[in-house]
């Protein structure tokens, strides 16, 4: 019987989660397509030859529904809870991916508080707090104690979480671990009651239970506050929570986040941006990036009855002419009856709808970080002397609308910071580059290799900016490339969402990206090195300037200071002249004075085009609690954004 | 001079974008002979000086020692220097060093001159070499520093070093049928034992003068080791000779010598050299002059100078064995194919033979090979016979 059981858990593991998901034994395979996964459990029935083997009634009796939350809790791995360490950053991740995504959607300024107490040696308790709009009192259970429930796996919209598994499977998670229920309090506004609740997730049943359930006091307004107890382990450094965290509030510099460890020290990034990101658009599937079996269920869950209106109504870009191009070219008419339409017309109608050339999807369902923002966030987290970023117009691939933007910082304490930790080891093995990914606004951490960024970054021929690099391996320099893709559909390469899968489109823009800025960090090294070669010129000429009053003296009658302010000043003019020649040339050196203190401390944004109007406002944290959301108007930017209206807080289900 | 560099600077301001190190330019006619030394030195230090307030770069103008800028002059028939000259200025990176270490040793100059004293090369060096205030960087990091700088200050003061109070140390020995006065000390050159009289660095007029001359030619050896053979045997007194040797390469002090004793005794030269690419050099210099030094070719070239030997051909014509080879290398190839291009060697039938010769023999020889005969066979019996043999003397 052992196979069975083994059968059982056997289950496709490319799940990506659906809400409400019924497992019936008898489901015919042939129903379970695209992202409406089903599991099933037991093998098909088939002729037994042997009567000592199980018969098709005794295995039946075994056949059962599995529930998705006791899938889950089996395969935590799937969901990033492999290990301790790992399993707290998750838990983090959902927690304070859930809190921006209601902040953001409930048009406030995020302002989080996280909090990670070491109870015993792997024993750890997370407390999340944000000022959002809070959850209505019902939805409280679901949200939290039944996996796949929520509002984002519906809608192709720009989020940061999609599928609505994290935060409950982070309860989950906890409650395996220690047994402890997860502990969550909410409130929705100033006079309304904070309710108070303890769940724990019915792993068979997939569904909440209370286990208390209270009315309480705090002393904040507005927003939920979760806190989950869990096995752990707290590190630091490279994937660490704290890292985290810093990657977090580059990407969302309009974000307050305090983080208190447990060794009680506070990290705090204020928010240095006024402005909210800008809420998407939803959009509609795109026929390209649909698949047949996707296209088969639409058209079973449509409220059309007839295939044109189902075509041009369930599609982005497919217009009336087109879907009346698309329905006779696959022998159908726009009248026709959607019951009528089989399976092989579907097939038809899929095949019609690749060849058919549409124009790309709408990208108003984008909203990325924009160069400026990216600029503040890297200002804020990165302490390096130069900075620039750029974003990339909006390209699409498999008919999923993205957008590529790249930030790079370079120099300063970077390397500094460097020399410190590691002391004599820096002059022997210069550091490599650091990667930082992004997927709509979610730092990755792990399989940083896998990624399509990092291959990208690697491939880049770092050499012409200026940057020694061997090959196929991260630049040698002191030096941070952020990249940040957003899309309304993410590849990720596994459900644990950790490296961006490679599309020829995604890794097209991304060199792209990576060029232009890397373009405008060449310009500045080079002229770095040229200006201390300057003064490295100047210098020599100071040291012999003395020697040659001396000798002059010697031979004529002259006075020594007027000789030697002559050609002080004589020396000034050549050394500029001599750095003009060296335009030409190309021809660099590069040693730098430690003398050379005008670069230090000093911000240097690429002057063309990045450096904001606002620059200067950058650390005046007035951060003022009611968000003002400015209007795309006053901006120059060209982006194809629009200033959505805000969306109602809506229950969401938080991932 | 002043009006000359701000033209230069014009034409480096047009020509900037190339940015070449070296301004080449035409040098002006040679007018500052009659000049005292410490006037021209001076006039360096004031050409600086003026130039500095003027607001104009200071430089110097130094005549480029190198064959692209010498010429072998048929009528004098010696190596005449060029008029290009390199311009060495002050704020260009690469010369910086070069021009302060000029100016440094130029001062250094001037002190001896105004003291009265003379200083070797080796002491300039030491004169001039200190650490620059606030750096650790030494103003000459080594002699080969200093030595070419001084050769630069001659050419571009057009002062000889001896008028700079300058001289190297002595190398060089002569010995034979001459009598003449050093510093006010008479020296009978037959009674000067077995060392001979060590050629000082400078034998201008004022500190050698000739007294009485008995010999009938010079003979010039190569090499000190050659020179004792030809002293032990009393070569000189059986043939009525001048017997020098410039130890190898001869200094200026050598060559200036042989002038003289050409010049004013009337003497014929005859040298006596090995036969190698390095020999031909040898009798080159002191027939022509050199390349380095094109500028003191008058003073110092013995036109007249003659070649007796070692000659390609001896081997065959002495009958001399295979324990005299030397195997030519890569390098004695290389080097005697550029003597053979030399323009004053170009032409020259019978020293094309000789080297080509040379080259097909696929050996040199030393003068000292000539021992493996016996000891005394340079001086007994191959040097006379050489010097009856006029007929294949190479010019």
């Amino acid at each position: 019987m052992e196979d069975q059981r083994a059968n059982a858990v056997g289950i496709p593991s490319d799940i990506t989660g659906q809400t409400n998901v019924k497992l019936s034994p008898q489901c015919s395979i042939s129903d379970t397509v695209g992202k409406l996964t089903r599991i099933k459990a037991g093998k098909v029935s088939k002729k037994k030859s042997r009567t000592s083997r199980a018969s098709a009634e005794t295995m039946a009796k075994q056949q059962r529904e599995i529930s998705i939350s006791e899938f889950f809790a089996r395969n935590r791995h799937l969901l990033g809870f492999d290990n301790k360490r790992k399993a707290l950053l998750t838990s983090v991740k959902e927690a304070v991916d859930n809190a921006l995504d209601a902040c953001e959607e409930g048009g406030v300024f995020p302002e989080i508080y996280l909090e990670i107490k070491q109870l015993s040696e792997d024993r750890f308790r997370m407390i999340c707090r944000d000022n959002g709009p809070g959850i209505v009192k019902a939805q409280i259970p679901n949200i939290f104690g039944k996996l796949l429930y929520g509002s984002k796996f519906h809608r192709l919209k720009m989020s940061r979480g999609q599928q609505g598994i994290g935060i409950s499977a982070a309860g989950m998670y906890g409650l395996i671990t220690t047994g402890k229920p997860v502990s969550i309090i909410s409130r929705t506004g100033k006079g309304k009651p904070a309710h108070h609740y303890k769940l724990a997730i019915d792993t068979k049943k997939n569904k909440p239970d209370i286990i208390a359930e209270k009315t309480v006091e705090v002393p904040w307004e507005r927003g939920t506050e979760i806190e989950i107890e869990m096995v752990a382990s707290y590190n630091k450094g490279r994937q660490s929570v704290a890292e985290y965290i810093e990657l977090t509030a580059i990407a969302n510099p309009h974000t307050t986040i305090v983080f208190k460890g447990p060794d009680k020290k506070v990290l705090e990034y204020l928010r240095n941006v006024d402005e909210l990101p800008e809420q998407t658009e939803e959009i509609k599937p795109h026929p390209h990036g649909v698949e047949l079996g996707v296209l088969m269920k639409m058209v079973k869950e449509t409220s059309a009855k007839q295939l044109g209106a189902f075509l041009s109504g369930e599609f982005s870009r497919v217009s009336p002419k087109i879907s009346k191009e698309v329905c006779s070219k696959a022998g159908l008419t726009q009248r026709t009856w959607l019951q009528s339409v089989g399976p092989s017309d579907i097939q038809k109608i899929y095949n019609v709808l690749q060849e058919t050339k549409l124009r790309a999807p709408s990208t108003n369902c984008l909203a990325p970080i924009g160069a400026e923002a990216i600029l503040n966030g890297l200002l804020k987290g990165i302490k390096a002397e130069f900075y620039t970023a750029s974003t990339r117009p909006p390209a699409v691939y498999r008919g999923n609308p993205f957008q590529i933007e790249v930030g790079m910082a370079f120099g300063g304490q970077l390397g500094s910071l460097d020399a410190n930790s590691k002391g004599d080891d820096k002059s022997k093995q210069p550091q490599s580059a650091r990667v930082i990914r992004f997927a709509n606004r979610v730092p990755l951490l792990y399989q940083q290799g896998a990624c399509c960024t990092f291959k990208s970054v690697v491939d880049t021929k770092w050499n012409n900016y200026g940057l020694s690099q061997s090959r196929s391996t991260l630049p040698q320099a002191p030096f941070v490339v952020l990249i940040h893709m957003a899309s309304v559909w993410v590849p990720f390469t596994s459900e644990s969402k950790e490296a961006i899968a490679d599309y020829d489109e995604i890794r097209k823009e991304i060199k792209l990206g990576l060029s232009e800025c890397g373009r405008r960090l060449g310009t500045y090294i080079r002229r770095k090195k040229k200006r201390s070669h300057f003064a490295q010129r100047r210098d020599v000429f100071h040291r012999y300037i003395h020697e040659i009053v001396e000798s002059c003296r010697a031979m004529t009658v002259c006075n020594k200071d007027d000789l030697r302010n002559a050609l002080s000043d004589l020396a000034a003019r050549a050394t500029e002249a001599a750095d003009m020649e060296f335009d030409d040339h190309g021809k660099i050196i590069a040693k730098r004075k430690n003398g050379d203190s005008e670069m230090d401390n000093t911000i240097v944004l690429d002057e063309s085009q990045q450096a904001p109007a606002g620059q200067l406002e950058l650390f005046s944290n007035g951060a003022p609690t009611t968000p003002k959301r400015t209007t795309r108007a006053k901006k120059t930017r060209k982006s194809s954004k629009k200033s959505k209206k805000k969306s109602s807080s809506k229950t969401k289900k938080r991932r | 001079m002043a009006k000359k560099k701000t033209s230069t600077k014009k034409s480096k301001k047009s020509a900037s974008k190339k940015a070449p190190k070296t301004v080449i330019k035409k040098r002006s006619k040679r007018g500052k002979n009659g000049v005292k030394t410490t006037n021209k030195l001076e006039g360096l230090a004031e050409s600086v000086v003026e130039n500095a307030f003027g607001k104009r770069e200071p430089a110097i103008d130094i005549p480029i020692r190198a064959l692209s800028n010498v010429s072998f002059n048929p009528k004098t028939r010696y190596i005449e220097m060029g008029d290009r000259c390199q311009q060495r200025s002050l704020f260009n990176y690469g010369q910086a060093k070069r021009f302060m270490q000029t100016l440094l040793v130029a001062s250094k100059c001037k002190e001896l001159v105004d003291a009265d004293k003379t200083a070797s090369i080796r002491q300039i060096y030491y004169l001039a070499k200190h650490t620059i205030k606030g750096t650790k960087e030494k103003t000459f990091d080594s002699q080969d520093e200093s030595d070419p700088v001084i050769e630069d200050l001659e050419v571009a003061l057009e002062a000889l070093r001896e008028e700079l109070h300058v001289f190297a140390g002595s190398k060089g020995a002569l010995i034979g049928e001459l009598t003449f006065v050093d510093s006010g000390d008479t020296i009978d050159a037959t009674k000067l034992g077995s060392g001979g009289y060590a050629i000082p660095s400078i034998v201008e007029p004022n500190v050698i003068q000739f007294k009485k001359c008995k010999a009938k030619y010079v003979l010039h050896v190569e090499k000190d080791t050659v020179w004792r053979r030809f002293v032990e045997d009393r070569f000189w007194e059986k043939h009525r000779c001048i017997l020098t040797h410039g130890g190898g390469q001869p200094s200026r002090g050598v060559r200036r010598m042989l002038y003289r004793m050409h010049d004013e005794l009337k003497l014929p030269i005859v040298c006596l050299l090995d036969n190698d690419p390095w020999g031909y050099y040898i009798y080159s210099v002191i027939k022509q002059g050199s390349i380095n030094l094109a500028f003191e070719s008058s003073r110092m070239a013995v036109p007249n100078a003659q070649f007796i030997g070692v000659s390609s051909f001896d081997y065959k014509r002495f009958d001399l064995t295979d324990d005299v080879k030397i195997e030519l290398d890569g390098n004695d190839v290389k080097r005697a194919k550029q003597i053979l291009n030399y323009p004053w060697f170009a032409g020259k039938k019978a020293w094309e033979k000789e080297i080509k010769q040379m080259i097909k023999n696929g050996f040199k020889m030393e003068v000292e090979a000539l021992c493996s005969k016996n000891l005394t066979f340079v001086t007994d019996e191959y040097t006379p016979q050489r010097l009856k043999q006029r007929k294949s003397w190479l010019d």
